[in-house]
């Protein structure tokens, strides 16, 4: 990944002179509640109390607060599989979501979707995908039912749906962003680019590497933001998401940021060049945002550092609640599988008769 | 049911008795809403929209792109925020390009997030050969379906069931499969009139006998009731089981009417290996193997891409010749000439 391909639009960036002291000592916190609990879970994964795939937003922590603080609770989320950060600050309890990472019945998903798979009805996260742009027809029609539902207008809904620079590729993409600017649908699709999909470059996946200049192909505006600067992200998807539900413009924001680490946790990223790695590095948001808090006399050291100690506890706690929460019962396998009761359904374990022999 | 008197009946087409069902579901619930490919303007490829789009405008009867995988997905988008769309898909050979939003995602999600979100999803479709229309617009890939917990599979076989399992789909708050057949659009039945809700997950006995079952679905079973038709005539009596169901497979009624008959066939239009009949011969096998006279057979497709010039494509599906010939085999009786 070459670090010129990757300007950022500094034309976006503000400063945090113009911003509320209380509401950028907020936005640390919550970035450092995301980096303690995806520290621990890549250690938990490690010690085995995790399974499957556990992808996690080191690295993008600044993307996942800025665009966090722009939806409304009333809004519609949809995510790819990287989506830890998004349930915590969406509201969900880090217990919540740390027990679902362990499988447990008080998990987000009870226990049933694991990292990928994280879902809550009444915060309105619709998901936690796992297969690269599923999530992309079905926030769509999410959009598509908002229309029929609702009227266009400050108060109205919108749809934000989040997908990575890799998935900008797959026809799903394309097919939804066309429905999308043809229907003109409340929707603001976010593309998180962290510049590799698992190990692949942008510039070595997609033809256009601007991929914010995809949106001319529907007639919707296509907007990049520095993704490291947590008050350019706020305000480039509020602004989405303003057009979105007054005008029903749907709008494709491109998000620059890094991934600190590999495309998974068990992934060691030996193809990234030491050079990448060590811009990732140096960008990484979270020192940044604290040195630039420190410096503007917005938080101490003693400050930042208790903010630090506050969300390794926080996490702590997390962590006991999914350790001693009990994992679903067995008796329960076949309990969501349909939601209308069918006659005939069937409930048979593995090497059991299918029907007692008449 | 049972103890009103029968509704009246009226003799129409399955296409009439589909459209009929879409135009009252769109007047008893407007969260109902039909999408797929020139559904709106065209009317549907097979005109089972016709006058919908004028009766309920283009909200309610949307037009949308070329685009299987966009507009399936986007409808179980809707159907996640409550709305019961109905989607058409142009034939079931073009499903295939929405098969990750059916399957990875319309199947899954309310197991996966815990009940916590439910998909009142209708995916109408047609499937079957016989058309000329060679081998990517002639398959039968219910099995696909079949095989996915977390969907529900129909196939009426009659304007009535036509009529009764839509409705029945469309009020279900679950991802259903909706399979339809080319040769069936035509076809006539008796149709009660007023509301009609089967139970999906029910097979149908849909004519008694006593010496061999024939189990069906879709066109299969209007071929099945003719083979059984013509071989009563012969003095063998067969029983027909319509299984109108896919998924859930009602195996009692199978097994039940097997035990009675100690005989079964099954005919199917999709391919022999691993197809419907696999598993409904392996439901008899379980159910009721101490009751068989002989072995079960399947009478299914040639198992090859299905070829254009009409004497290729004749032979490569099951016929009612087929199914005569094979009923004869099972219960050992010699073939009159006309069977082969």
């Amino acid at each position: 990944m070459a670090a010129k391909a990757r300007t950022r639009s500094t034309a976006e960036v503000k400063t945090a002179g113009g911003e509320p002291a209380d509401s950028l000592r907020g936005f640390y916190e919550q970035m450092s509640l995301v980096r303690a609990f995806e520290l621990r879970s890549s250690e938990m994964y490690a010690r085995a109390k995790i399974g499957g795939y556990c992808h996690l937003n080191l690295g993008e922590e600044a993307t996942v607060v800025g665009l966090m603080a722009a939806i409304e609770a009333r809004d519609y989320l949809f995510t790819g599989y990287r989506d830890h950060g998004y349930a915590l600050l969406r509201g969900l309890s880090p217990e919540r979501v740390m027990a679902e990472l362990f499988g447990k019945v008080t998990g987000v998903s009870g226990g049933r979707g694991g990292s990928m798979h994280l879902f809550d009805q009444e915060t309105r996260l619709f998901g936690g995908y796992g297969i690269v742009g599923g999530q992309i027809p079905p926030a769509t029609g999410a959009a598509l039912a908002l229309k029929y539902q609702e009227s266009a207008g400050p108060d109205a809904a919108a749809v934000m749906c989040l997908l990575g620079d890799g998935t900008t590729n797959i026809g799903a993409f394309h097919e939804s962003l066309n429905l999308a600017g043809l229907w003109k649908l409340p929707i603001v699709y976010v593309i998180v680019n962290n510049g590799l999909g698992m190990g692949t470059t942008v510039e070595k996946a997609s033809a256009e590497p601007e991929l914010y200049k995809r949106a001319a192909s529907y007639r919707m505006p296509g907007v990049r933001v520095d993704g490291d600067d947590v008050l350019a992200v706020r305000d480039a998807a509020r602004d989405a998401l303003k057009q979105a539900r007054e005008t029903r413009q749907p709008v494709l924001l491109e998000v620059m940021c890094y991934r600190l680490r590999g495309h998974s946790v068990v992934d060691p990223a030996r193809y990234r060049s030491s050079e990448d790695t060590t811009i990732a590095q140096q960008s990484d948001p979270v020192p940044s945002f604290r040195t630039e808090l420190i410096t503007a006399g917005v938080l101490s050291e003693a400050d930042a550092a208790a903010i630090d100690e506050a969300a390794d506890a926080r996490v702590t706690e997390a962590v006991t609640f999914a350790e001693e929460s009990p994992e679903p019962d067995p008796k329960d396998l076949f309990a969501y599988v349909y939601a209308t009761a069918v006659a005939n359904a069937p409930s048979a374990l593995p090497g059991e008769p299918v029907m007692d022999a008449l | 049911m049972t103890d009103k008197v029968a509704p009246a009946t009226r003799t129409i087409t399955y296409r009439q008795a589909l459209n009929e069902t879409l135009r009252a579901e769109l007047e008893h619930d407007d969260k109902v809403f039909l999408i797929g490919e020139e559904i709106g303007v065209f009317e549907g490829s097979y005109k089972i929209t016709a006058g919908l789009l004028e009766d309920f405008g283009p909200e309610r009867v949307l037009d949308a792109p070329i685009a299987e995988e966009g507009f399936v997905g986007a409808a179980l988008g809707a159907a996640m925020l409550g709305m019961r769309p109905v989607v058409e898909i142009m034939t079931i050979n073009f499903s295939l390009i929405a098969i990750d939003q059916i399957v990875n995602h319309a199947a899954k999600m309310r197991s996966m997030f815990a009940g916590q979100v439910s998909i009142p999803l209708v995916i109408r479709m047609p499937g079957g050969g016989g058309q000329q229309l060679a081998a990517t617009h002639s398959q039968n890939l219910e099995v696909w379906y079949a095989h996915i917990p977390g969907l529900k599979v129909v196939a009426p076989s009659t304007p009535a069931d036509a009529k009764a399992l839509l409705t029945a789909a469309i009020r279900d708050d679950d991802p259903v499969i909706f399979l339809e057949n080319l040769s069936l659009y035509s076809t006539k039945g008796e149709v009660p009139d007023g509301e009609q809700v089967a139970e999906i997950g029910k097979a149908a006995v849909v004519k008694t006998g006593t010496d061999l079952t024939i189990v069906s679905y879709s066109r299969g079973t209007t071929t099945a009731l003719e083979v059984a038709h013509q071989l009563e005539a012969e003095g063998l009596s067969i029983e027909v089981v319509d299984l109108r169901s896919l998924r859930p497979l009602d195996r009692d009624t199978i097994c039940g009417s097997v035990r009675k008959t100690g005989h079964a066939v099954v005919f199917e239009d999709d391919w022999l290996s691993y197809g419907i009949g696999a598993e409904i011969s392996a439901t008899i096998g379980e159910g009721v193997f101490d009751f068989l006279d002989a072995p079960v057979r399947r009478v299914a497709a040639a198992e090859v891409p299905l070829p254009y010039a009409k004497s290729l494509e004749r032979t490569a599906l099951p016929s009612a010749a087929d199914l005569a010939r094979v009923v004869r085999d099972v219960l050992n009786i010699s073939s009159t000439p006309n069977d082969k």
